[in-house]
């Protein structure tokens, strides 16, 4: 598609990336205009709610700046944003949009020329993905739903957990001088990671209308044994109830999560 | 001002004169801003920063009543606290204050495109403005100075910074990786322009730091590690082998510089008779010059290359050298020819034109030549040298004999100043000499709080220049010292109790241990040891962790006002 201007939303660490930033303003480096910057205190404040959400508002690419391993003016922040962005972009390729359009790079405050460059790369990338699938007046509405459940996942407790303390199971060891193997670790996430995203749009599928397993195996793609099993783990915590019976056939409807 | 009144937003947008005006149509985001939800007000100013456009800050918040202001101009991390001071000084919690970068990450870098430009800074003050409305006023913990300062370099501008800071009775680490202290003052032979011996200043100096009772002298030790911030450091040093650690309320840097070693040019390293300015003064210094017959200087070795990733400034210092060493030359070898090869003559500061006429007088020969013709310097089987040269003044090729041949050649980095800026997170720019937080607002400060620079590490320049930037480094080290207190950025992370579960994710993430579960089993945050990253917030399995300032909602509410077109 040509004249295509992606929206690409940068969040950008106040210590390193945005003084990078700064520093190829400086040096009046040019880069295509298409980056819109926030800036936080470190990239490791980007709760993957955060970029989810922005997806969902139609943004065509996300890219998230942090300072160089070992330069983190946190220490670590950036190392944990990593973890994060490893489970986003699995999140983002289950949803239909891809993984692709996010980006996390590390940037120092005097690599004004690198900012520049991998500003001008990413917009480049984006570009020839094309626009968002959500964005415009016509939006792809399952991508839609699928970013809403995504982000629903983020946000909640399990996969946080997760997340949050993957480099505590993999890197240190716990009381029993126990590590879990990164592999192991990481085929666990893809498990939670899927289970979780099928759990929110099941969730998201039944908040306005109650529906029956068949209904939701054909929305979801999946087999229907497979949907009830989700739906049995999802009654569990208080997800989903069923709302009534026709004949024989159970009909479910999501209850609201606190 | 309650938090349930209704957001009434002021927008000043800054022309920066040309730097943003002469891209950015300033007018055009002016009415665009105040088209936007909750904008009261909106205006342009031709500096936003002048005492003139603070002023109209302070008297629109009160005139118009605004509860938030935006200022749409150039970097936070330099302006920032100039314009919150503003609206404090108007009765408005400065963190009710947000700022739009159009500057450094928009006029200046789409300089080509002032379409794209201003629709791009129209977004940026949407996206500001749509923070704004969300923002919150927030009180500022204090924290103790340790009343000590930790020095990084023991050359004029490390000691100078020394015992000033020593005579206003702080304590103070200067830590020097040579054996003796002193930097580049060992080699110079006599300084610029009164003929001091460099020997005798060295001498005086290095007594002064050693006779300081607050002086803590540690040579051939290098900076190992650094940990905490304004007001508590923990420096590491390493020393022969041994490491130790040492606090400090501020740091000065004070590394200085290195001179460029123009090994493949003019025959440098190649025959003994080519040398660096540096070479020859410790040449003269040690009366080993002999008696060459001619003498033969060229300026701009290595240095205004005016190509990509070269070196491509002016050392500034070379020129004057260069003339402080003819004249020198001259006094004790008054039959030898010196000739200087330039491009352009500068010889700026006080006294030192006058130098410069001296030389004339004295028969040094100054000879231009430009970039695109510059000399050829041929060696002898014999160790001569010959400079075949085209006067631009006179327009001819002149063939000049050399006995010696003495490079002008500009200071550079040091090679560990690469290192130094990843252990204090403090930038260097392209030219690789340490950056300041503000050319004219903060010539002497790091971006970083408590971290202050001098001398040649900053860029090259002259011993009285270097000394004169010590003091202002010392000064500017001595005010949160002197005050014993500091207040810390109000942005840190709070426990929303209802919604944690006490799970400790957030204890183990938390880079500062600042996060500690109370009795109850609920995680409580020291406001004070908090830095504010917010990685807990981005982590809590409960979303029961919110950022001051960075709530996700207002994170959210930024970004997401960028998309949907302006």
């Amino acid at each position: 598609m040509s004249g295509f201007e992606p929206k690409i939303i940068g969040f950008l660490c106040n210590w390193c990336s945005y003084a990078g930033a700064d520093l190829a303003g400086v040096s009046r480096i040019q880069y295509p205009s298409n980056i819109r910057i926030v800036r936080v205190m470190c990239s490791g404040r980007i709760d993957p709610v955060i970029p989810l959400e922005v997806f969902v508002k139609g943004a065509d690419g996300v890219i998230i700046l942090g300072c160089h391993p070992g330069d983190c003016h946190y220490s670590e922040g950036n190392l944990y944003e990593e973890k994060k962005v490893k489970m986003l972009k699995k999140l983002l390729a289950l949803t239909g949009i891809g993984s692709d359009r996010l980006k996390l790079e590390w940037v120092s405050a005097s690599e004004g020329q690198r900012f520049a460059q991998l500003v001008t790369e990413f917009t480049e990338q984006v570009k020839k993905l094309g626009p968002s699938p959500v964005s415009g007046k016509n939006p792809n509405l399952k991508i839609l739903e699928n970013l809403q459940a995504a982000r629903n996942a983020a946000s909640g407790f399990r996969l946080r957990v997760l997340v949050g303390r993957e480099r505590e199971i993999t890197e240190k060891s716990n009381v029993y001088d126990e590590k879990m193997p990164q592999e192991e670790f990481d085929s666990l996430l893809d498990e939670v990671v899927e289970a979780e995203f099928i759990r929110h749009k099941i969730h998201l599928l039944t908040r306005d209308s109650s529906l029956p397993i068949k209904a939701l195996a054909q929305e979801t793609e999946l087999k229907p044994d497979e949907v009830l099993r989700q739906i049995v783990a999802m009654r569990r915590r208080n997800m989903i109830t069923i709302d009534h019976i026709e004949g024989t056939t159970p009909f479910f409807k999501a209850l609201e999560v606190e | 001002m309650s938090k349930e009144d209704k957001p009434r937003i002021g927008v000043f947008v800054c022309h920066c004169g040309v730097n943003i005006g002469s891209v950015v149509n300033v007018p055009e985001v002016v009415e665009y801003a105040k088209t936007l939800p909750n904008v009261e007000y909106a205006v342009g100013n031709l500096y936003t920063c002048s005492s003139e456009g603070l002023d109209k800050i302070k008297e629109a918040v009160k005139g118009h009543h605004l509860n938030r202001v935006v200022v749409a101009s150039c970097t936070p991390r330099t302006h920032e606290p100039l314009f919150r001071a503003a609206c404090e000084e108007a009765d408005l919690n400065k963190y009710l204050f947000h700022m739009a970068n159009i500057r450094e990450h928009c006029s200046w870098v789409h300089s080509k495109d002032p379409i794209k430009a201003t629709e791009k800074a129209k977004e940026t003050v949407k996206m500001a403005v749509a923070k704004a409305a969300l923002l919150e006023p927030q009180t500022e913990p204090e924290i103790e100075v340790e009343r000590s300062a930790l020095i990084i370099g023991g050359g004029v501008s490390g000691m100078t910074a020394a015992i000033s800071l020593a005579n206003q009775e702080f304590k103070v680490h200067l830590i020097e990786k040579e054996e003796e202290l002193g930097g580049k003052l060992k080699d110079l032979y006599k300084l610029y322009p009164n003929e001091s011996l460099s020997s005798e200043v060295l001498t005086e100096y290095v007594q002064c730091v050693r006779s300081n009772g607050n002086i803590s002298v540690h040579t051939s030790s290098t900076v190992k590690h650094v940990e905490g911030f304004i007001g508590n450091f923990e420096v590491t040093i390493g020393c022969e082998g041994e490491e130790k650690t040492l606090n400090a309320g501020t740091i000065i840097v004070a590394t200085g510089a290195e001179v460029f070693k123009p090994h493949g040019m003019y025959c440098y390293g190649e025959n003994k008779n080519v040398i660096t300015q540096l070479e020859l003064e410790k040449l003269m210094k040690e009366k080993r010059l002999g008696k060459p017959k001619n003498i033969v200087m060229i300026q701009c070795v290595g240095a205004r290359e005016g190509k990509e990733g070269g070196r491509n400034y002016c050392s500034r210092i070379c020129c004057a050298v260069a003339v402080k060493n003819a004249l020198n030359l001259k006094d004790v070898l008054p039959e030898t020819e010196v000739s200087i090869l330039y491009r352009d003559m500068q010889t700026y500061g006080k006294d030192f034109e006058e130098q410069y006429k001296k030389a004339r007088e004295n028969f040094v020969q100054f000879i231009r030549y430009d970039d695109v013709s510059p000399p050829e310097v041929c060696s002898q089987s014999d160790g001569r040298l010959s400079v075949k040269i085209h006067d631009i003044l006179v327009n001819d090729t002149l063939q000049l004999d050399a006995d010696l041949l003495v490079l002008s050649t500009p200071l550079v980095q040091q090679e560990e100043a690469k290192e130094l800026s990843r252990l204090l997170k403090v930038p260097v720019g392209a030219d690789g000499f340490f950056f300041e937080a503000h050319v004219k607002l903060r010539p002497v400060d790091f971006a970083t709080d408590g971290i202050f620079m001098c001398g040649t590490a900053h860029s090259p320049k002259t011993i009285a220049e270097s000394i004169t930037q010590a003091y202002a480094a010392a000064s500017r080290a001595g005010i949160p010292m002197a005050l014993g207190r500091v207040r810390t950025e109000a942005i840190t992370a709070f426990v929303d109790e209802a919604l944690c579960t006490g799970c400790g994710t957030c204890v183990k993430l938390c880079p500062y241990s600042a996060i500690r579960k109370d009795d109850e089993g609920t995680a409580r945050v020291n406001d004070v040891l908090c830095k504010g990253c917010g990685v807990c917030a981005a982590s809590c399995p409960e979303k029961a962790i919110k950022m001051r300032n960075f709530s996700d909602s207002q994170v959210i509410a930024e970004a997401t006002a960028a998309l949907g077109g302006s």
